[in-house]
């Protein structure tokens, strides 16, 4: 029950109920998709760069579980406005505090917003589960290497 | 019949999953292994092993016998007309594919057309598929009805002179519907199109009578049986295994290799090429005999009761929306909860130990029609009881509340 507690936190579950920019950004200029083929989950980011790199606006559309959803609606939240090799930094930053890592190290995020980051940590006990929390990272990652390609959950680590 | 019984007979029950009684409800994935099943494997392997039809020593011999005792088990089990008509596969989906790439090799032109549902699994579709592609032929998909089954008419108003195969679930591993199989066999031969039944969740629930049901295929996981992995069976009729060209080449199957040509061999072998899941096969007999001990009618009665109650109670769970309503029902209760993802729901579940699936299934089409993403299930086997399903329902209820619903 303790996991379980922390898996679902209050602010999963809201940000899971209520998804952030869940929507599609008008004139984006990124985009990807992806896909958990096991549990049919999809996600789709569009991003809108301005001329310096900025993340102008990041939205996603897509329907999955809470922790996918939530996932997705935090990742956008805290991305927007960074730069392109910043928001980079912070993906990197995520994927391997899910995998193996106690702790966010990037030295962008504020330490309010690293909190609520770390919120997603409770998946780390599901193993069946990470690939909900990362598709959408993931997916961004795609987006902003313009790959054009669906990004799979089933070839990604 | 005295489920207490039989579920001792399921060693999996003597351990705590993650310190939890297992509430396994999960057998339409795939079902537990009662002990003489695991025990007829170990002492296969440990006193017995030889590999099968090939060496004239005594063990070969002993092997070869049990190999083909579990045919003629299973000739009985579904009442087939000659034990040559069981084909042992790895499992439904090579049975299937089985049918499909030898039938359409021989049979199959461009426009051509194969009729299915939209129940199927993809072990029922993807194989057709190949079809499609490397045949052109058309394959159309028999609609649900608003209860989640499938009517006869359904299927008559797709046939036309073109429709060479039909290729149908016996009961759908999503809402559970229980196709009317036999009637359909016979509107299918009425018009002389041969069929095939994906009975991956007929066979470990429902009597079976191959020559009264009349079908030409009828495919078979043996894992849903209680039986193990890495073993199928396909059913079919004796003229199509002596018309159809073989499916894989190998040792075994043949009968004369020369420099300039080969000829094969006869039933079974022509279809069974290569060192075959020997000990999954004679393990196998022991899920029959097991079955046969129970009797197919208690079963069906056990878990048609259960199915009914289990209905009963998600009904009366205001949040819980069950997956289809047919009439004919099998033991599979699928559903969703308002607000909830399926996936977050087998994860809260599983920490109770209630084990069910959370997906699509492998049946993507019908989740797309229902315009679902995914459900969650809870399916049930012998061993259940009221109280798993009272579990079932109480961990639900701790998603509603950890979901403030
Ligand atoms: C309806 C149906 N068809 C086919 C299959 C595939 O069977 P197997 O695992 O034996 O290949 C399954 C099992 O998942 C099934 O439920």
């Amino acid at each position: 029950m303790m996991d379980l507690k922390e898996l679902y936190q209050e602010i999963i579950l809201d940000h899971g109920k209520n998804p952030r920019n869940l929507r599609k950004t008008e004139n984006y200029n990124k985009d990807a998709k992806g896909h958990n083929p096991l549990c049919g989950d999809k996600v789709h980011v569009y991003l809108k760069l301005d001329e310096d790199k900025k993340v102008h606006d990041i939205s996603f559309e897509g329907q999955g579980c809470a922790i996918s959803m939530a996932s997705a609606s935090i990742m956008t939240d805290l991305v927007k406005g960074k730069e392109e090799h910043e928001v980079k930094e912070i993906v990197k930053d995520f994927l391997e505090m899910i995998k193996e890592k106690d702790q966010l190290n990037n030295k962008i995020l504020e330490d309010n917003e690293k909190t609520k980051l770390m919120c997603l940590s409770g998946v780390k006990k599901y193993p069946m589960r990470v690939k909900c929390a990362t598709l959408s990272w993931h997916t961004l990652t795609s987006a902003i290497d313009n790959t054009q390609q669906e990004i799979n959950s089933e070839n990604i680590d | 019949m005295n489920i207490e019984n039989i579920k001792k007979q399921f060693p999996i029950f003597n351990n705590k999953v993650q310190n939890n009684d297992l509430v396994y409800l999960d057998s339409a994935n795939s079902s537990q292994k009662p002990q003489v099943v695991v025990d007829r494997i170990y002492d296969f392997y440990t006193k017995e092993f030889s590999n099968v039809g090939r060496s004239v020593h005594y063990l070969a011999v002993a092997a070869t016998n049990l190999y083909e005792e579990t045919r003629c088990l299973m000739q009985k089990y579904i009442n087939a007309k000659d034990p040559n008509e069981i084909v042992f596969t790895k499992g439904a989906t090579e049975a299937i594919n089985l049918v499909a790439n030898t039938f359409g090799q021989k049979f199959l032109k461009e426009g051509d057309e194969i009729i299915l549902t939209e129940l199927e699994h993809h072990s029922n579709y993807v194989p057709w598929h190949y079809l499609r592609r490397s045949k052109g032929v058309q394959i159309k998909f028999a609609e649900i009805n608003s209860e989640g089954e499938i009517s006869l008419q359904s299927i008559e108003k797709l046939i036309s002179p073109k429709t060479k195969m039909i290729a149908i679930t016996h009961l759908s591993n999503v809402t559970g519907a229980i196709l009317p199989i036999k009637e359909i066999t016979q509107l299918a031969h009425s018009k002389n199109i041969p069929i095939l039944i994906d009975g991956c969740q007929g066979a470990p629930h429902l009597k079976l009578d191959m020559q009264e049901i009349g079908c030409d295929f009828y495919a078979i996981s043996c894992h849903k049986m209680y039986g193990p992995t890495g073993l199928g069976i396909l059913y079919a009729k004796k003229k199509w295994l002596e018309t159809l060209p073989p499916y894989q080449g190998g040792g075994g199957m043949i009968s004369e290799v020369k420099k300039d040509g080969i000829t094969f061999g006869d039933l079974p072998n022509k279809y069974e090429a290569g060192t075959m899941a020997t000990a999954q096969v004679i393990a196998f007999a022991e899920s029959i005999k097991f079955l046969n001990q129970i009797g197919i009618e208690n079963i069906e009665k056990h878990e048609s009761e259960l199915t009914k109650y289990g209905e009963e109670v998600l009904r009366k769970n205001n949040s819980v929306k069950l997956v289809g309503s047919p009439k004919n029902k099998g033991s599979v209760l699928s559903f969703t909860l308002d607000g909830i993802h399926a996936h977050d729901i087998a994860t809260i579940l599983d920490e109770d130990g209630v084990a069910i699936r959370a997906g699509h299934h492998c049946c993507q089409i019908l989740h797309d029609k229902l315009g679902l993403s995914a459900t969650a299930r809870a399916s049930l086997g012998v061993y259940n009881t009221k109280e798993d399903i009272d579990k079932l329902n109480e961990s639900i209820n701790k998603c509603k509340k950890i979901f403030n619903k």
